[in-house]
């Protein structure tokens, strides 16, 4: 592998380590009585507020309509994933010494797996709590659900939801972006060579 | 034209210009609509300043919006308050300790912004209780009454409480002379056995705590109004005095002889050398010291047995007196510290004193007179300048940044603005009635933001629709950008508007707690979740631990309560969000309701007298589902078997 190529790859490596610092995803929500907003950042290892006790607030409102209550130590998701994240950091180091293009494909191919699994797993829970709501809730709408949108805006009663990729999840498709590119190039000059 | 036609069209036009006449002078109207875009704060948007007015004979300070004039929020400080409990739960009571037992009441006259380097720093507000001497301190952050501490050896207290550059001392004047120490003579001997004091009461730069530092006893005349140097004259505190005569009977006659009363000059940095010295005596005076454990969301009185007195006798060079025309009220100090200006309320002209020329007249020794050991200055030789023509009965003046200051004229009921150092007059402007303090952001600072001046009236008469006898008191906002005073607002004032302060909103609002976090709530009766809340009996009290959150309590039913218990609920409000205060009455209480702000306890004490089902229910409109938060209390006879049960 090219100098070029094997540099650009390991930045691709590095910023995973950005998983640690910033949030994958962001849920804001507005109302009528929260037009300071209020919202969730899920992160690799966690949930919390956008503010120090939004998590805890949106916990209490969310009884109103029979939502479980969201406990991040209750998500086993969130045990793993700092782990599956290290690994690939760590393998990344070692596609970086081992100058191989086959295996960094694989590395291409493993992440974007991942980040597959991890998106679809996220849309589950957002189902199963918006979704598994209890029967003896105050608040019951016929056919209403309150699942979160996955990507984009969406009115639920007088609750406007947005959920948007966070930093995390920038970066974790900077990092492919930037992986698929350094195989590009690599790959381009050798066929100029040749 | 012929003549009949000539009077067809002059008679119209005659009742016109008459009934154009009669309009403009019933309203005193102009154009406002100029003045409605100034004072116009949209929906939705907020205001330039803050502005504390006292509140007077309600003993509180409201907030307000300028140039809105919107009335925000009442903060309880020497008065109970229903509303919230405020001197009826258990944890706000000490609060209005004094030695003369808990005073729910008292009449709060000016309010005043803590300083740094002269300039308001939005930190803490402190305002005098004047029936029961004592001054509060307000925490800017919370807006709740932090701190009270009672005055000894003072009736009155008017003159207080003015800060001095970085809150040194707070200063206190006695505005009745008394027998001090406290002794049984006949009224008639004032002259022997009535003093004054002037009290200086420290201030920790960090935590505000107050602490009476020293008094000094002073000749038995009425001291009205003080304020503390600054620049210059910092190290100085200024004292206004009526009463020189030493009436004691009819003083509205007999305090108005003398042509001249006195400003007492004070050097408290000379003060702080005797006290080194050891010159101070200690006293044995009884005062309460009462403030709110923020932590234990409790207040916490604490006894005080001991002050120190200076007398001037012992102290030279403590004490001057400036020679003052006549009965004089406000004193007040111009932005550099150099300009003293004192009200004569029943003077032809204002006098201002010059502090340098004071000083010079100190070291010539230009004296006419002393009076108990203090020197009486010569006026000439102090005497800056005489504003002539102030207004008739010129109470108080205040200062923009542009050199210029704006004295209020009671029996003329105007604003007289003029120019310091030339003492020129520039312009005057009605007010809508009998103004008393006047009140420009900052305008007894050594910064005023001179973008408004504030008239507090006493009397409204025609100017607001009725209301039966009692009629609302007025503030009226006045713009003072341009070189003429224009009027854009009349708003009505709770209870009595003296003195006012007011501020930038961007100093004070970023700082504006939101909730108190439950985790570090450390009261003695908090709940920090529902699974804690709880109702336990010991002899005949009965502690119900109880939780508030949307929409309900915790516990809601609660049996094995029998006539004769003394039940105390302990509420403690879990919410963690901002602006969901949760209430609790119950049906029969003899004392208030309680408003439990987010992460806060407080306790009421509820004294159940027949058997009996009680409802108790959340007061303040917390949620959708706010009329299903309640409970029931039942009370059982006192000799009854009923199991003391709790859901």
């Amino acid at each position: 592998m090219k100098k070029k190529s094997r540099i650009m790859f390991l930045i691709a490596t590095l910023l995973l380590i950005g998983l640690y610092f910033f949030p994958i995803w962001n849920i804001d929500l507005t109302a009528p009585q929260y037009p300071e907003g209020i919202g969730l950042r899920i992160w690799i290892n966690q949930i919390t507020g956008a503010k120090e006790f939004d998590l805890k607030n949106l916990n209490g409102l969310n009884h109103y309509i029979g939502m479980k209550k969201i406990e991040p130590e209750s998500i086993p998701e969130l045990k793993i994933m700092p782990y599956i994240i290290a690994g690939f950091i760590l393998f990344g180091f070692i596609t970086f010494l081992l100058k191989n293009r086959k295996v960094l494909v694989l590395w291409i191919i493993l992440l974007i797996t991942v980040l597959g699994i991890g998106l679809y797993d996220y849309y589950l829970w957002g189902y199963d709590y918006g979704h598994n709501l209890n029967p003896n809730a105050p608040i019951k709408v016929p056919g209403m659900t309150y699942q979160p949108p996955f990507i984009g805006g969406k009115q639920l009663l007088n609750i406007h939801a947005e959920s948007l990729p966070g930093i995390g999840a920038l970066l974790v498709g900077a990092s492919i972006t930037l992986a698929i590119v350094s195989f590009y190039i690599d790959r381009r000059k050798k066929i100029e060579k040749s | 034209m012929k003549k009949k036609n000539f009077l067809f069209v002059i008679v119209p036009v005659l009742l016109l210009g008459a009934i154009l006449y009669n309009c403009s002078n019933s309203n005193n109207a102009g154009n406002f609509s100029d003045a409605a875009s100034k004072v116009y704060v949209a929906p939705g948007t907020h205001d330039e300043f803050y502005a504390f007015m006292s509140g007077g004979f309600s003993g509180q300070v409201s907030v307000y919006g300028l140039p809105s004039g919107r009335l925000f929020r009442v903060i309880s400080v020497f008065s109970q308050n229903p509303e919230t409990g405020y001197g009826y739960s258990e944890e706000s009571k000490p609060m209005l300790n004094t030695s003369y037992g808990n005073i729910p009441w008292d009449d709060a006259h000016h309010p005043e912004l803590s300083q740094t380097d002269g300039i308001p720093d939005g930190r803490w507000l402190f305002i005098n209780g004047n029936n029961t001497p004592r001054i509060a301190r307000i925490d800017l952050k919370s807006f709740e009454t932090a701190e009270i501490i009672e005055i000894p050896n003072s009736a009155g207290n008017h003159g207080s409480p003015f800060v001095t550059e970085n809150n040194e001392y707070v200063v206190a004047a006695t505005r009745f002379s008394i027998p001090i120490p406290q002794k049984d003579v006949p009224i008639s001997s004032y002259k022997e056995n009535f003093k004054g004091t002037l009290s200086f009461i420290r201030t920790d730069p960090q935590t505000g705590k107050m602490s009476l530092a020293f008094q000094i006893l002073v000749p038995g005349f009425d001291y009205d109004l003080a304020h503390a140097g600054k620049g210059v004259s910092h190290g100085w505190a200024f004292f206004s005095c009526y009463n020189t005569e030493q009436a004691n009977t009819l003083l509205e006659i007999n305090a108005s002889q003398n042509d001249k009363d006195f400003v007492a000059a004070v050097n408290w940095k000379a003060a702080e050398k005797y006290l080194a010295q050891g010159k101070g005596k200690t006293v044995s005076s009884e005062y309460y010291r009462n403030y709110f454990d923020e932590e234990k969301h409790l207040a916490v009185s604490e006894k005080n047995s001991q002050v120190t007195i200076l007398d001037p006798k012992d102290c030279p060079g403590l004490i001057y007196y400036l020679p003052t025309p006549k009965s004089p009220h406000g004193v007040n100090i111009d932005p550099t510290g150099e300009y003293i200006v004192a009200g004569g309320k029943l003077s032809t002209v204002l006098p201002v004193h010059s502090f340098s020329k004071m000083l010079k007249a100190i070291e010539n020794k230009d004296f006419i007179g002393e009076v108990n050991g203090i020197p009486i200055l010569k006026y000439e030789s102090v005497i800056a300048g005489e504003v002539k023509d102030p207004g008739l009965g010129p109470l108080h003046t205040e200062f923009d940044n542009n050199g210029n200051a704006y004295t209020s004229a009671f029996l003329s009921s105007e604003i007289v603005k003029w120019k310091l150092g030339t003492w020129e007059v520039l312009d005057r402007i009605p007010t809508y009635y009998s103004i008393g303090h006047l009140m420009i952001p900052g305008g007894d600072s050594r910064k005023p933001w001179g973008k408004y001046v504030v008239a507090l009236n006493k009397i409204t008469k025609d100017r607001y629709l009725p209301t039966g006898p009692e009629l609302t008191q007025s503030a009226q906002l006045f713009d003072i950008t341009g070189d003429k005073m224009k009027l854009l607002l009349d708003f009505p004032t709770i209870g009595e508007p003296h003195y006012a302060q007011a501020i930038p909103a961007n100093i004070l609002e970023k700082n504006s707690k939101r909730i108190y976090e439950i985790e570090k709530n450390k009261n003695p009766f908090v709940t920090k979740s529902e699974k804690e809340a709880r109702v336990e009996r010991k002899g005949n009290e009965i502690h119900v631990y109880l939780t508030t959150s949307r929409s309900h309590f915790k516990p809601d039913n609660i049996e094995g309560i029998k006539v004769g218990d003394k039940v105390f609920f302990h509420v403690t409000n879990l919410e963690q969000d901002w602006d969901i205060p949760h209430g609790f009455a119950i049906k029969g209480a003899n004392n208030s309701e309680l408003l439990v702000m987010p992460g806060q306890t407080k306790t009421i004490v509820w004294n159940p007298q027949k058997e009996g089902i009680y409802p108790f229910y959340c007061t303040d409109f917390c949620s959708a589902l706010h009329q299903e938060m309640q409970g029931y209390v039942r009370v059982s006879s006192s000799g009854s078997n009923t199991k003391l049960l709790f859901n």
